[in-house]
C-alpha cells in the first residue's frame, strides 16, 4: 500500500490500466512474441540506419503526420536566448540544412534565404521533456487498445519504446506547436520496464523521430514498502515491520544483482566464443542480449525512484554495479544530494504538480524541489512525467518551479540544456549554437508563460505548420451559429 | 502504533491550522498601494481597499483607517477576487452514492471534513469558494454545497449560507459504469447506455411533476389526502420550480444538447453544463438558453470522451455570449487555476474575461455573485495578494483572505515550519516503529496512513470517476 501512496497518480492510473490490459493481452502473447522477436532484430541494424533516414521526412498530407518544409531560414531582429551563451537582445539566427548555420548580434543573411522578421520576437532552443510516455499512450480511458506503455511480466529488457511509438499519435503535433521538440519516451510497468526512445516530435516513421532509438534501460527501483499504518478501514494490507521491509526489499535487489551478473556472464560467454569458435556455440537470449550495454556501463540505467530512501538506494546499487544511473521522479533527491554527486547521478524531475505527500509537508514540498536540488548541487531536468496529452504543460512546469525560487535561467535550462545533457545529445541540440540541430522556437514572449503564443516551430530544420488536433477542431466549429 | 499515527497526524494539521493565525473579522483592515484587478471594472493602479466587517468598505487612493487597522502594504503586489472553483470535491469524505442511478436525496453537505489539508493548500493557491458536487456515478446524482474555505473553523462555518441549493446530473461514460469493473458478483445496474441514461432522466421528471401536481392540488384543497413527503422527488420538484440549479457533467456536446431538450420538455433551465468539453460545438444552443459551461482549461485526452476537448473551448464558447467558468474537478489542479485561466489568454480571451472565468463568472453560475466573486464595494471581502500579475508563471499568493479574515499567509507559513520540522522528529522519536540503528533523530520516516479517497480525482475507479 505504501508503494501505491508513493506512486504518482499517473503512475497509478497506468497500473490500473495496465492490469485491466492483462486480459486481452494474453490472448495476442503469442503473436506479440513474434512481433517482438522480429522487433529486436530489426532494431539491432536499424539504429545504424536511422540517421541515414533521419532526413527524409515526408508528409502523407494528413493532418496528423504534417511534416513541414526543410529550406534555408533567416530569422532577423529577434532577441535570441541562446540558453549557453548570453542572449542577443538583438541578432539573426541562420538555419541551413537541418543545422543551425550561424547566430550572432551581426550575421550574414545569405543570398535566397527565407527571412522571417523577429522583431519583437525571441528564439530559443526547442524544448526538451525527458520523462514522458508521449506516443506510447494516445487515451488512457476507455481505449486500451492505444495504450503501449506497459509490456506483462516483470523483466522486458527487451521491451523498446521506439517500436510502440505511434509517430502519428495526436499528441506530438499538440506537443510541438507548445514549443517541446525533443523528448524522451519511456515503457514502464514491471521491474525492468524496457529501453526508453529520445525522439523529435517530427517524422512519418519511427525511423525519422528517433534520434537515440534506445537510450536507456528502465527500471522500477524496488521499495521499501512497509504499507498499511493508520486508518485501515477497506482490508489494505497489514503494515509490516521496517526491518521486514527492508529484507523484502533487499531480497528484490538480489535478484536485481543476480540479472545484472548473469547479463554481464552472458556478455562474456558472447565474446569468448567470437574469439574462440572451437568452444560450444552458446544460445542467443534476447532479454541478456539487451542488458549488456547497460550492465557494463555503456548506457544509463533510469530508476524510477521518488523518496530519499529509494534514491539512495538505487545510488548506492548504481555504485555497486559500476553502472551509469539517472534517477527518474526524484521527489526527495534533494535530500540525498550526497549520495547522487558521489555517483555522478543526475535527476529526471517529474511531476512538480502532485499534490505532496504526508499532510504534513509543506505545501510547497514540490514546487519548490528543484529549487532545492539546485542549491544542493544536484544535476537535473524538469519533466512532466506526461503520458503525453499534456505535455505541453512542460514550460510552465518550470516556470512554477521559478516561482518557487528557482532561477529563471535555471528553470529555463532545466528544460533545454540540461535535459539534453543528461539524454547525452547536448552536442546536437539543447541551445542555439552554430552546428546543432535546428530544433528552434519563436515565441512573443518569455516561453515559460502562459500567456505566451509560439509563433515558429523547426524541427530538423523543417518549418512546420502550427497546426494539430485541437487547431483542426477549432477550425471546424469556431464559425458555428 | 496507529494511535501513535493518528495523533501525529492530528498534532500536525493543528499546526498548519490558521487557528493561530492573525486577523480578527471585526477589525478593520487596509490594503494599500496595490494593483487591484476588480474582474468588474478593470485594473486599478496604486490603489487602496479598506474592510470593514469583513466587506470591502472603501477602494480608492489613500484611503484613511481607524487606528487600530491591520495595514497590509502592497506595493508592488496585484490583489485579485479570491478564485472560485465550480467544480471540486475538496473535504469530501465521500463522493459517489453509487446505489442507485437517481439518487437526488443524497447531500454532500452531510459529509465534510473540514480539517482536510487539501482546504489550506487550495487556500494556498488563492482559492476562496468552492463548488462541492457529488460525483458522476449516476445520472441524476447528490445535491451539491457552495462553500467557502474557512479552514481552521468549524464546519458549519463552511457552507454559504444564502447560496442558491444545486444538484448534480452526469451523462456519457461514468453514469453508463461501462469504464468501471462492477463489484465482483454485482449485477449490471440500469443504465449502460446514452440511452438509457435520458430515460433515466425523463422518467426522474416525469415522477417529479406527477409528485408535483399531487403536492399542488393538496396545497389547492383540490384533495384532502396529503401525497407521502418524497425525499427523491422533493428536489427535482424544486428544479421544475426554478428554486435549485443543476449542475450537469458531461462530455459530448450530443449528450448535453439532449439534456438542455429534456430541460427545455420540463421547463426549467440547467445552470452549468460541467466539463462541457465539446461544448464549443454546440455553443449557440447554449447560448440561447442562458446556460452557463464550467471547463478544463486545456486538459484533456485521458479518456475518450476527452478526445475532442480542445484548449480553444473557452474562446469559443466567450465569443458566442456563454458565460464560462474554469474549474479544477481536483485538489491538485485546484491550487493552479490562475495559470489555467491564463493560458485562454492567448487563444483570445482578454485578460480580465479570462480572470472573470475564475472569480465572477462561477460565482454567477453558482448564484453567490451579489456577495463574492469580484472587488466591489459592499461585497465579501475574498481577496487574494500575489507577488506578480495571477497570469504571469512567476506569481505566488502572498496571502489570501476571506471575509476579510487570513487564512493563508506565506510568511507565516515559512516562519512555522521549523517548529513543524521539530515536532515531526519529536513525534519519529517516539515512533515504535522506526528502523533499528537509525537513532534518536529516525532517518526513516513512519509509515502513513492511506488516504480514505484519492486527493486527485481524476478518473477515480475507486470513487467512481467524476470527470
Amino acid at each position: 500500500m505504501e508503494k501505491e501512496f508513493f506512486t504518482t497518480e499517473t503512475q497509478r492510473r497506468r497500473d490500473f490500466k495496465s492490469f485491466k490490459m492483462m486480459k486481452t493481452q494474453m490472448k495476442t502473447d503469442s503473436k506479440r512474441f513474434l512481433s517482438n522477436f522480429f522487433s529486436v532484430s530489426l532494431c539491432l541494424c536499424g539504429a545504424i540506419f536511422l540517421s541515414a533516414f533521419g532526413a527524409s521526412a515526408q508528409s502523407d498530407g494528413s493532418e496528423q503526420n504534417k511534416t513541414g518544409r526543410a529550406g534555408t531560414f533567416a530569422i532577423t531582429n529577434a532577441r535570441i536566448v541562446t540558453v549557453s551563451g548570453a542572449t542577443i537582445e538583438k541578432g539573426t539566427l541562420i538555419i541551413k540544412d537541418g543545422k543551425i548555420e550561424a547566430v550572432g548580434a551581426n550575421v550574414n543573411v545569405p543570398n535566397g534565404a527565407e527571412k522571417i522578421d523577429g522583431t519583437g520576437l525571441s528564439v530559443y532552443p526547442g524544448l526538451v521533456d525527458a520523462g514522458t510516455n508521449l506516443g506510447l499512450a494516445e487515451i488512457e480511458g476507455g481505449a486500451p487498445g492505444t495504450i503501449d506503455v506497459s509490456e506483462t511480466g516483470d523483466m522486458n529488457a527487451n521491451a523498446k519504446a521506439i517500436i510502440g511509438i505511434n509517430p502519428h499519435s495526436s499528441h506530438v503535433n499538440v506537443t510541438r506547436i507548445n514549443g517541446i521538440t525533443t523528448v524522451l519516451s519511456i515503457p514502464q510497468g514491471g521491474v525492468i520496464s524496457g529501453q526508453a526512445a529520445v525522439i523529435n516530435l517530427n517524422g512519418s516513421t519511427q525511423a525519422e523521430m528517433a534520434l537515440v532509438p534506445t537510450f536507456g534501460l528502465v527500471i522500477n527501483f524496488p521499495r521499501i514498502a512497509t504499507g498499511g499504518g493508520g486508518f485501515n478501514p477497506f482490508g489494505t494490507p497489514t503494515p509490516i515491520d521496517f526491518n521486514e521491509a527492508l529484507k523484502r526489499r533487499d531480497g528484490r535487489l538480489d535478484e536485481l544483482k543476480k540479472l545484472f551478473r548473469d547479463a554481464e556472464n552472458y556478455a562474456k560467454i558472447q565474446e569468448a566464443y567470437a574469439a574462440d569458435k572451437s568452444l560450444p556455440a552458446p544460445a542467443t537470449d534476447l532479454k541478456m542480449e539487451a542488458m549488456k550495454d547497460y550492465v557494463r556501463g555503456g548506457k544509463p540505467v533510469i530508476f524510477t525512484a521518488e523518496r530519499e530512501r529509494d534514491i539512495r538506494g538505487a545510488a548506492k546499487f548504481a555504485g555497486e554495479m559500476k553502472i551509469k544511473a539517472i534517477i527518474l521522479g526524484g521527489q526527495e533527491a534533494w535530500k540525498a544530494a550526497d549520495d547522487l554527486k558521489k555517483n555522478n547521478i543526475a535527476v529526471i524531475f517529474t511531476n512538480i504538480h502532485n499534490l505532496p505527500v504526508r499532510d504534513d509537508d509543506d505545501y510547497d514540498y514540490l514546487f519548490e524541489a528543484p529549487a532545492k536540488m539546485a542549491r544542493a548541487g544536484v544535476k537535473f531536468a524538469i519533466s512532466t512525467g506526461d503520458n503525453g496529452a499534456m505535455v505541453s504543460e512542460l514550460p510552465f512546469q518550470a516556470g512554477l518551479a521559478a516561482a518557487f525560487d528557482l532561477p529563471k535561467d535555471e528553470a529555463l535550462k532545466s528544460v533545454t540544456l540540461y535535459p539534453a545533457q543528461i539524454l547525452g545529445i547536448a552536442d546536437k541540440l539543447g541551445s542555439l549554437e552554430t552546428g546543432k540541430i535546428a530544433n528552434v522556437v519563436i515565441t512573443n514572449g518569455d516561453i515559460l508563460e502562459p500567456r505566451t503564443n509560439v509563433k515558429y516551430v523547426f524541427i530538423n530544420g523543417r518549418l512546420l505548420p502550427l497546426t494539430s488536433r485541437h487547431t483542426e477542431l477549432y477550425d471546424s466549429f469556431k464559425d458555428r451559429k | 502504533m496507529r494511535k501513535a499515527i493518528v495523533f501525529l497526524f492530528i498534532i500536525s494539521i493543528g499546526l498548519i491550522s490558521p487557528n493561530l493565525l492573525l486577523a480578527q473579522a471585526k477589525t478593520e483592515v487596509l490594503i494599500r498601494n496595490a494593483t487591484v484587478l476588480t474582474a468588474a471594472k478593470g485594473t486599478l493602479e496604486n490603489t487602496d481597499i479598506l474592510i470593514e466587517n469583513g466587506k470591502i468598505a472603501k477602494i480608492g487612493r489613500n484611503l484613511k483607517a481607524a487606528s487600530n487597522a491591520k495595514i497590509i502594504d502592497a506595493s508592488g503586489k496585484f490583489v485579485s477576487p479570491g478564485i472560485i472553483d465550480c467544480h471540486s470535491h475538496t473535504m469530501m469524505d465521500a463522493v459517489n452514492e453509487f446505489s442507485f442511478s437517481v439518487t437526488s436525496m443524497a447531500r454532500i453537505r452531510d459529509v465534510l471534513n473540514p480539517n482536510d489539508i487539501s482546504i489550506y493548500r487550495a487556500l494556498a493557491g488563492g482559492v476562496t469558494t468552492a463548488n462541492l458536487l457529488h460525483g458522476s456515478a449516476n445520472a441524476i446524482g447528490g445535491q451539491n454545497t457552495v462553500v467557502k474555505f474557512k479552514y481552521g473553523k468549524p464546519v458549519e462555518d463552511f457552507p454559504i449560507a444564502d447560496a442558491p441549493p444545486g444538484i448534480k446530473f452526469a451523462l456519457g461514460e461514468n453514469p453508463k459504469r461501462t469504464n468501471f469493473n462492477p463489484t465482483p458478483g454485482a449485477a449490471f445496474r440500469y443504465p449502460r447506455t446514452r440511452m438509457g441514461v435520458m430515460e433515466v432522466i425523463r422518467d426522474a421528471f416525469v415522477r417529479a411533476r406527477d409528485y408535483k401536481k399531487s403536492l399542488d392540488d393538496f396545497r389547492a384543497k383540490k384533495t384532502t389526502i396529503q401525497p407521502r413527503r418524497d425525499l427523491e422527488l422533493e428536489p427535482l420538484v424544486e428544479v421544475l420550480e426554478g428554486k435549485r440549479l443543476v449542475h450537469a457533467h458531461g462530455y459530448r456536446s450530443d449528450e448535453h444538447l439532449n439534456l438542455i431538450l429534456i430541460a427545455d420538455e420540463f421547463g426549467f433551465k440547467v445552470a452549468t453544463l460541467q466539463h462541457g468539453l465539446e461544448a464549443y460545438k454546440i455553443a449557440p444552443e447554449i447560448a440561447k438558453r442562458g446556460t452557463g459551461v464550467s471547463i478544463f482549461s486545456d486538459y484533456w485526452g485521458y479518456k475518450l470522451e476527452a478526445y475532442d476537448s480542445i484548449p480553444y473551448n473557452a474562446v469559443i464558447l466567450w465569443k458566442a455570449g456563454v458565460n464560462v467558468s474554469i474549474n479544477s474537478d481536483s485538489d491538485e489542479r485546484m491550487r493552479r487555476l490562475n495559470l489555467d485561466a491564463a493560458k485562454v489568454v492567448k487563444t483570445g480571451v482578454p485578460e480580465e474575461d479570462a480572470l472573470k472565468m475564475i472569480t465572477i463568472n462561477p460565482a454567477k453560475q453558482l448564484g453567490i455573485d451579489k456577495r463574492t466573486g469580484s472587488i466591489e464595494v459592499g461585497k465579501d471581502a475574498d481577496l487574494v495578494i500575489w507577488t506578480a500579475h495571477p497570469f504571469s508563471v512567476y506569481a505566488r499568493p502572498e496571502m489570501t483572505m476571506i471575509e476579510g479574515e487570513v487564512y493563508f499567509d506565506r510568511q507565516q507559513d515559512l516562519a512555522k515550519r521549523g517548529a513543524l520540522q521539530k515536532e515531526r522528529e519529536a513525534l519519529e522519536k517516539l515512533e515504535i516503529n522506526r528502523p533499528p540503528g537509525a537513532g534518536a533523530t529516525g532517518a526513516t520516516p513512519p509509515p502513513i496512513p492511506k488516504e480514505k479517497r484519492r486527493a486527485d480525482l481524476d478518473d477515480a475507479e475507486d470513487v467512481g470517476g467524476n470527470q
